[in-house]
């Protein structure tokens, strides 16, 4: 599904947010540089392009992963969800309305990220304390927030979304 | 009279003096009696006829900026205080 | 307009805001995401020398190479001459020192500085053409220490550079810039009646603003000569201003479009890539878009100063402070122009000194040109001030609280400037501090290696006012759409448009802010200094009343009634016994075929200073080093809350900056000047994992000198964690923290030097 062609970009067939998109990428451009710069979903942010920030977070085939670190050609035949799949056309997911009704954005530039990243986590443990918060988050960071009003939203949006459940 | 504070490193040219008395309608009055009794201190405070750049003044608590021309009451009190920046 | 903080409607609400919903789907367009058809991508060489003369920059190579575009130099941008110019709120700035510090001319004064950009097709090939570029540089050796620049034989760092005192220069040229004295009373008076005189030195390390998104700007140079620039700022009109200045431009065509700003703390008051995006743009004739990445952003931009500070104080034996002399000296980096006149100012704030001198030097070091930081200066200043009031507390055996209260500032009191408080919230603050389940509950026990500790810190900002525009629009509806100057940084499109739904009595939901660009508005400050809900609040709250009066007259001639027998309250209009609220007001003027738009351009000047109390409970592991933050509280006096959330949410933030400036954050440097952690992953930044809960706790007094009671709140809750991190380890430990970072390895050996 990534094939080499004649100006020595590769071809790739992934799946974004629940539908298959083709790319064309240099194989040294990572998975973050094709959402941002050649598919037009600018969600996911460059905030250190090394793993250490977050702010590039998507889910490929199910896992957290840092898009600066993924090459893009690994992403063929993957599935990838980014920050513009989380909402639905019948509105916006739990976690978006907790991180809005707990005021748990300052810039938002670190949002799409943690927002990401929460949901993996409450996918995986869907009534998480504290301290399983503020460790599933370590890997982002903010520096607006101070993190009480974030790790406070995803309590909140756990608990909204169990009740749903 | 107005009450002029004379900013700390500027006082070598007053002997000291931190606060002095002068007569004057408006700030650049008060600028020329100061340095017509303090020669070199009207120069510390303005140049080329306007106040030096990084400076402000203060009239009654008010930051009224660069504005020389600023009126003053008859027992205004005066700070020029260096500009500072934020965050 | 009167001050009060009676019973309002919208004011004091927790309404959601008008941006988040793009926000919190990744739509929102930020300087990173600004795209335009055409457009290729710069980047630029940094100098890998902290120190040098540029004998040649031979560029042929790149210019040759088939993937570039564009080469640009020093050379390609206009001489800055001698002059000065106000800086986007840095104060004056030397031209030719703001022009190098864009692009060198001729020389290097630290690791990062740019010596040329280039233009490419794509980022890849634009990094691959820089080093193309050849560069012939003399390497000097660097200046790294404040107090090793300060000597009188270090190497002169820049040549031009002479010592101005109060107005008057050295005639040989210094690294030290400037020599700030502000003095009072008399101090040695104050030493003699003093039972304890203490003195003691604190230093601070540089440490960056570490907003999550790095630098951007794209530029596009049209053929007609308008300039069109969008990048990420805290004010688009500085930017706008200073790239008038430094290209020779009328400021009608450049226009400055305001990205959303992915985090700023006084970082992006400036340019940086702007001038170098219009330049190439303006060779090639298409778009141009630069974006930093994060070793760029931590070598290549403005982080705060570090500081060498000394501090003697006089107290008698009731605690009672009877004299003070502050030392700072800040490292400017590699041009003058560090915060130290912010600090000199801030330093004593909270406590009325009769007898003070206070001595500021602005020095020049081989590292990145510093720039603000969230509450400029104040931070390292207060540190040492409050710290050395600990160790006092400590010497008297007298609780820290009640030492502040007894010394507490209030209205009147003379402050370092030599003018005087006006009415402040400074005891009310100490006060609450006093009452919190925090300051009452015990600390818990101490067990084996892990010691614990409390401290407590106070902080002092001055806030300001300033030039701020605002229009508002009434739509036949009864809606009003708001344009307003000020770039949003996290939140203050509501807390402007509440003002402004709250003078008109309407629900926040029908008010829709926006920022327009630089064509579309007229002037607005910096988002800086804590200024914006105050300023910009009031100029959309003039705004507001302008629209009110322009509805009376519009309602006057519909009625057929004179103007002055309407009465407006709460939304409705009335005169006679006949009522219209807001919404039946707006149909009936739009069906009239009247526009009715308010508009304002206010520059209040009396923003009221700010106060702040905070409380720290830590865990140090003797063992390791490591400090543990287990229990914080930060209280203060916002004036008024006008969106408490997001004045919750500026203390909660400015908390995790200030431990993380306490405790972790450094810029490492090699000897010969070059910065070895110039990463996230290096550059220790706190995580979710290393904070607590912050309970906040908001101090309402509200300011005089604004019609709602507004205070500025984002910057003071930086000031106290410094101090109160350290006097709780000291707390904790037995042993004294005066040089930050208290980073593991540093309390380690402070325990086993004690040992």
């Amino acid at each position: 599904m990534a094939t080499e062609i004649l100006s020595g970009k590769v071809h790739v067939q992934t799946t974004i947010n629940g539908e298959q998109v083709d790319f064309l990428a240099e194989p040294r451009e990572s998975l973050l540089e094709v959402l941002r710069d050649h598919l037009g979903l600018t969600g996911a942010k460059e905030g250190c392009n090394n793993g250490n920030c977050g702010a590039c977070n998507v889910v490929m085939d199910g896992a957290l992963v840092n898009s600066c670190c993924v090459l893009s050609v690994e992403a063929a035949g993957a599935s990838i969800e980014t920050i513009e799949g989380v909402a639905s056309p019948e509105g916006l997911h739990p976690l978006q309305q907790s991180f809005l009704e707990n005021a748990a954005l300052q810039c938002g530039v670190c949002t799409p990220g943690f927002i990401v990243a929460a949901k993996a986590l409450l996918e995986e443990n869907p009534n998480p304390t504290e301290y399983e918060v503020r460790w599933w988050l370590a890997g982002n960071l903010c520096r607006c927030t101070g993190y009480d009003k974030i790790v406070r939203a995803v309590l909140d949006a756990a608990e909204r979304m169990r009740a749903e459940a | 009279m107005a009450t002029v504070h004379i900013p700390t490193p500027m006082r070598v040219a007053t002997d000291g003096v931190a606060r002095v008395e002068i007569e004057g309608a408006t700030v650049r009055d008060i600028v020329d009696r100061l340095e017509a009794n303090y020669p070199g201190l009207g120069g510390r405070l303005v140049e080329d006829g306007q106040l030096r750049p990084g400076l402000s003044v203060f009239v009654d608590g008010a930051n009224v900026g660069r504005r020389l021309r600023t009126k003053l009451q008859p027992d205004s009190e005066l700070f020029f205080v260096e500009a500072l920046g934020g965050g | 307009m009167t001050a009060g903080n009676g019973a309002y409607r919208v004011v004091g609400t927790r309404p959601v805001r008008h941006d988040g919903v793009d926000k919190v789907t990744g739509r929102a367009r930020y300087g990173v995401d600004a795209n335009m058809p055409g457009m290729v991508w710069g980047k630029v060489l940094r100098s890998p020398h902290a120190r040098a003369r540029i004998r040649g920059i031979d560029t042929s190579r790149a210019e040759a190479a088939g993937q570039v575009l564009a080469v640009v130099t020093g050379d390609d941008f206009p001489d800055p001459g001698a002059g000065e110019a106000e800086a986007n709120e840095s104060g004056m700035q030397s031209l030719r020192y703001m022009a190098e510090r864009v692009i060198a001319r001729g020389r290097v004064t630290y690791e990062g500085q740019v010596i040329a950009a280039v233009a490419a097709a794509s980022v890849h090939e634009a990094e691959e053409a820089i080093s193309l570029i050849d560069v012939d540089y003399e390497v000097l050796p660097p200046v790294l220490d404040v107090r090793e620049s300060m000597q009188d034989d270090a190497p002169v760092i820049l040549d031009d550079l002479h010592t101005e005192t109060g107005g008057v220069f050295d005639d040989n040229p210094s690294n030290i810039a400037k020599h700030f004295i502000f003095e009072e009373g008399d101090v040695e008076a104050g030493y003699a009646a003093a039972d304890l005189v203490m003195e003691r030195s604190y230093s601070t390390a540089m440490v960056h603003q570490g907003y999550i998104e790095p630098h951007n700007a794209l530029a596009y140079w049209n053929q007609d000569g308008h300039l069109i620039v969008e990048s990420s700022s805290q004010g688009h009109f500085g930017i706008r201003d200073e790239l008038a200045t430094m290209l020779e431009h009328p400021k009608s065509k450049i226009r400055v479009l305001p990205a959303e700003i992915g985090g700023g703390f006084g970082g992006k008051t400036t340019v940086y890539l702007e001038p170098l995006a219009a330049v190439l743009s303006r060779k090639i004739g298409r778009p141009v878009k630069m974006t930093m990445n994060r070793t760029e952003v931590l070598i290549g931009t403005g982080p705060a100063p570090g500081a060498f500070m000394t501090v003697k104080m006089g107290v008698t034996n009731e605690g009672k402070i009877t004299a003070v002399n502050v030392d700072l000296a800040f490292e400017a980096g590699g041009y003058p122009g560090s915060a130290v006149s912010a600090g000199c100012l801030c330093c004593i704030g909270p406590f009325d000194i009769e007898n003070f001198r206070v001595d500021g030097y602005d020095v020049v070091v081989n590292k990145p040109k510093s720039h603000a930081y969230r509450a400029p200066g104040a931070p390292q200043a207060e540190f040492a001030v409050d710290a050395l009031i600990d160790e006092i507390c400590e010497e008297l055996d007298m609780d820290p609280l009640e030492f502040r209260r007894l010394n507490a500032s209030k209205e009147g009191d003379l402050r370092v400037d030599g003018t005087r408080f006006h009415p402040i919230g400074n005891i009310e603050t100490i006060d609450a501090a006093v009452a919190t389940d925090h300051w009452q509950s015990e600390l818990g026990e101490s067990t084996g290696t892990k010691r614990r500790g409390r401290g407590v810190a106070s902080g002092y900002w001055l806030n300001g006012g300033g030039k701020s525009s605002a229009v508002a629009r009434l739509n036949g509806d009864g809606t009003v759409t708001l344009l307003e100057g000020s770039m949003d940084i996290g939140g203050t499109r509501t807390s402007i448009a509440m003002q402004l739904a709250e003078f008109l009595g309407i629900p926040i939901e029908d008010v829709d802010p926006i920022v327009p660009d630089t064509d579309s508005i007229a002037f607005t400050g910096v988002t800086g200094g804590s200024r914006v809900t105050y300023a910009t609040g009031w100029a959309a709250i003039e705004a507001a009343e302008d629209l009110k009066d322009q509805m009376v007259e519009g309602l006057a001639d519909y009625w057929d009634v004179p103007a002055e027998s309407i009465s407006f309250d709460a939304g409705v209009f009335s005169q006679n016994g006949t009522s219209l609220n807001f919404t039946e007001a707006a149909a009936a003027l739009q069906e009239d075929g009247l526009e009715v738009v308010g508009k304002a351009t206010a520059s209040p000047n009396a923003a009221g200073n700010t106060f702040a109390i905070h409380i720290a409970d830590v865990e140090v592991d003797t063992e390791t080093g490591k400090v543990d933050v287990l229990r914080y509280t930060a209280l203060q006096d916002a004036g008024t809350a006008i969106y408490p959330p997001y004045v919750e949410g500026q203390m909660e933030g400015g908390v995790a900056q200030g431990v993380g400036w306490a405790l972790n954050e450094e810029y490492v440097y090699s000897p010969d000047g070059r910065m070895l952690n110039a990463s996230f992953l290096d550059y220790r930044m706190p995580t979710s994992l290393d904070l607590p809960m912050i309970e906040t706790v908001i101090v309402e007094v509200p300011n005089p000198g604004h019609p709602y009671g507004v205070r500025g709140v984002g910057e003071v809750p930086i000031v106290p964690p410094l101090a109160a991190m350290a006097n709780a380890i000291s707390n904790a430990i037995g042993v004294r923290i005066r040089d930050l970072p208290a980073s593991p390895r540093e309390v380690q050996a402070a325990v086993a030097n004690s040992a």
